[in-house]
C-alpha cells in the first residue's frame, strides 16, 4: 500500500486534483440551476411549475452514467470535440442540479409564507423577494443537505472514470492494470476518496446537531 | 426518423429488455439483502451496545463515504487477490449490498432517533425488555417514518445498478451500449429507451413510496 503511494503518488494527487476540481465546478453550476428550478417549482405561473417539475423528476429517475455518456458519445458526433473531463462535468452538473432543486425547494418551503407576503406587500416583487428575503433565509436551512450532496457529488464525480476523466478513479484503474497491485491500489484510492468525504460527512453531521 | 423506425426494431429492443431483466433482479436480490442487513445494523448503531456499536457505526461511515463504483472494482477485480473469485453477476450484487446496506442503516438510525424517546420508556414501564420494545414498539413506528427515505435509497440503487457495466454485468446500460456500438445512427434512439426505460421503473417506483406514505398516513 505505502508502496504504491511511494511509487504513484503524482498521478494519484492528479487525479485526486481532478475529482475536486470537476466536484467544485458541478456544485457551483448546479447550485445556481438547481436554485433556479426550485424556484420555479413554486412560482405561482402553472407553466412554470410544471417545467421545474418535469425537469426534476426527469433527471432524478435516469441513472447518472447513462447522462454522462450521452454527453460523451452524443456531443462529439453532431455538435463539437468534447473531452471526457467535460461531458463528465456537464453530466454530473445537470444530474447533481436535480437533487439540489428538491433540496432548495423543501428548504424555501419551510420558510414562513408570511415573509413572502411580507417582502411582497412592502412592493418587491416576486423575484426581489425570492432573492433579499426567501433564499437568503432557505439556504441557512438547506447548508446541512447541500453538504451532503456535495460529499455524493465527489463520490459520484467517480463517473468521469467511464468517459475517460483522469479522475482519482481512473488513476486508480489504470494503476491497478499497470502495476498488478490491485488490492493495495484501490485501497490506497479509498482512502484518498476518504480524505475529502470522512470530514465533511462528520463537520455535516455535527452542523445538523447545532442547527437542530 | 428512419433511425428511430430501424434503431427500435424488435430484435435491439428484446435485446434491451433482457438487459432490463439483468438490472431488476440484481435491483431486487440487493434490495432485499440490503434491507435485511441495513435494519440489523442500523440498530446495532442505534443500541449503544459497548464497543460493537462504535466499531459497527464507523464500518458505515467509513463505507458509505466511499463511491460505489470503487466498491464495485473492489468486489470483482481486488477479492480474486484473496482468493475468492465471484462470479460477474454475484460482485454486481455483492458491491451492491455492501454499499446500499450501510446507506439503509443510516436511514434505519436516523428513524429510529426520531420515534419519541417517551414511546420506550412507556415500552419498559410496561415491563417489556429492551429488545421487544424496540421490536414490537419502536421499529413498527420507525419505519412507517423511514419509507420516503428508504424508497429513494431504492430508486438510487436501480439507478447504480448502471455502474456494474464495468464489470461487464450483461445489464440494460451495456446492451444499449452494444447496440448503439454497431451503428452510430442508433446512439440518440439508444438514448432515449435507455432514458424511458429507467425513468419508467424509478418512476413507479418513487409512486409506489408516494401511495404507501398515503395509506400509511391515514392510520
Amino acid at each position: 500500500m505505502i508502496h504504491i503511494f511511494a511509487t504513484q503518488w503524482p498521478l494519484l494527487l492528479e487525479g485526486l486534483g481532478r475529482t475536486l476540481l470537476c466536484s467544485i465546478i458541478a456544485l457551483f453550476f448546479s447550485l445556481i440551476i438547481g436554485s433556479l428550478f426550485a424556484i420555479f417549482e413554486i412560482m405561482p405561473n402553472k407553466i412554470m411549475r410544471v417545467i421545474g417539475n418535469i425537469y426534476v423528476e426527469v433527471f432524478r429517475n435516469i441513472p447518472l452514467l447513462v447522462i454522462t455518456m450521452f454527453f460523451f458519445v452524443v456531443i462529439p458526433l453532431y455538435v463539437t470535440k468534447i473531452n471526457g473531463f467535460t461531458a463528465g462535468t456537464i453530466g454530473l452538473t445537470i444530474y447533481t442540479s436535480a437533487f439540489i432543486a428538491e433540496t432548495v425547494r423543501s428548504g424555501i418551503q419551510s420558510v414562513d409564507p408570511g415573509q413572502m407576503e411580507g417582502a411582497m406587500s412592502n412592493g418587491l416583487t416576486f423575484w426581489q423577494s425570492m432573492r433579499y428575503v426567501v433564499l437568503p433565509q432557505a439556504f441557512k436551512i438547506v447548508i446541512p443537505p447541500l453538504g451532503n450532496q456535495f460529499i455524493n457529488l465527489v463520490k459520484n464525480s467517480s463517473v468521469l472514470a467511464f468517459v475517460a476523466g483522469f479522475d482519482l478513479m481512473y488513476q486508480g484503474n489504470m494503476i491497478a492494470n499497470n502495476t498488478l497491485q490491485t488490492m493495495p491500489t484501490f485501497f490506497v484510492v479509498g482512502i484518498l476518496y476518504l480524505v475529502i468525504t470522512m470530514p465533511l460527512s462528520y463537520y455535516m453531521r455535527y452542523l445538523e446537531k447545532k442547527l437542530a | 426518423m428512419q433511425n428511430f423506425i430501424d434503431a427500435y426494431s424488435w430484435i435491439n429492443i428484446r435485446y434491451l429488455l433482457q438487459g432490463l431483466w439483468v438490472t431488476v433482479e440484481v435491483s431486487v436480490a440487493s434490495i432485499i439483502l440490503s434491507y435485511i442487513f441495513g435494519t440489523i445494523l442500523g440498530i446495532i448503531r442505534y443500541a449503544n451496545i459497548k464497543y460493537v456499536s462504535a466499531i459497527v457505526g464507523f464500518i458505515i461511515d467509513l463505507i458509505r463515504n466511499l463511491p460505489l463504483l470503487l466498491i464495485i472494482f473492489f468486489t470483482y477485480f481486488g477479492l480474486p487477490n484473496l482468493g475468492f473469485k465471484p462470479a460477474i453477476i454475484e460482485a454486481a450484487i455483492l458491491a451492491m449490498t455492501v454499499f446500499e446496506s450501510m446507506m439503509i442503516a443510516e436511514i434505519v438510525r436516523s428513524g429510529i432517533v426520531a420515534v419519541d424517546s417517551g414511546q420506550m420508556e412507556g415500552a419498559l414501564s410496561n415491563g417489556l425488555s429492551y429488545w421487544q420494545g424496540l421490536r414490537i414498539v419502536i421499529l413498527p413506528q420507525a419505519m412507517k417514518n423511514m419509507i420516503p427515505a428508504l424508497v429513494s435509497q431504492f430508486i438510487s440503487l436501480v439507478k447504480d445498478t448502471s455502474l456494474a457495466t464495468i464489470i461487464v454485468l450483461p445489464e440494460m446500460m451495456y446492451h444499449a451500449q452494444i447496440i448503439y456500438g454497431q451503428n452510430t445512427n442508433y446512439i440518440i434512439p439508444m438514448f432515449i429507451a435507455l432514458a424511458v426505460l429507467y425513468f419508467i421503473v424509478c418512476y413507479a417506483l418513487s409512486l409506489l413510496a408516494k401511495y404507501l406514505d398515503k395509506r400509511m398516513s391515514y392510520r
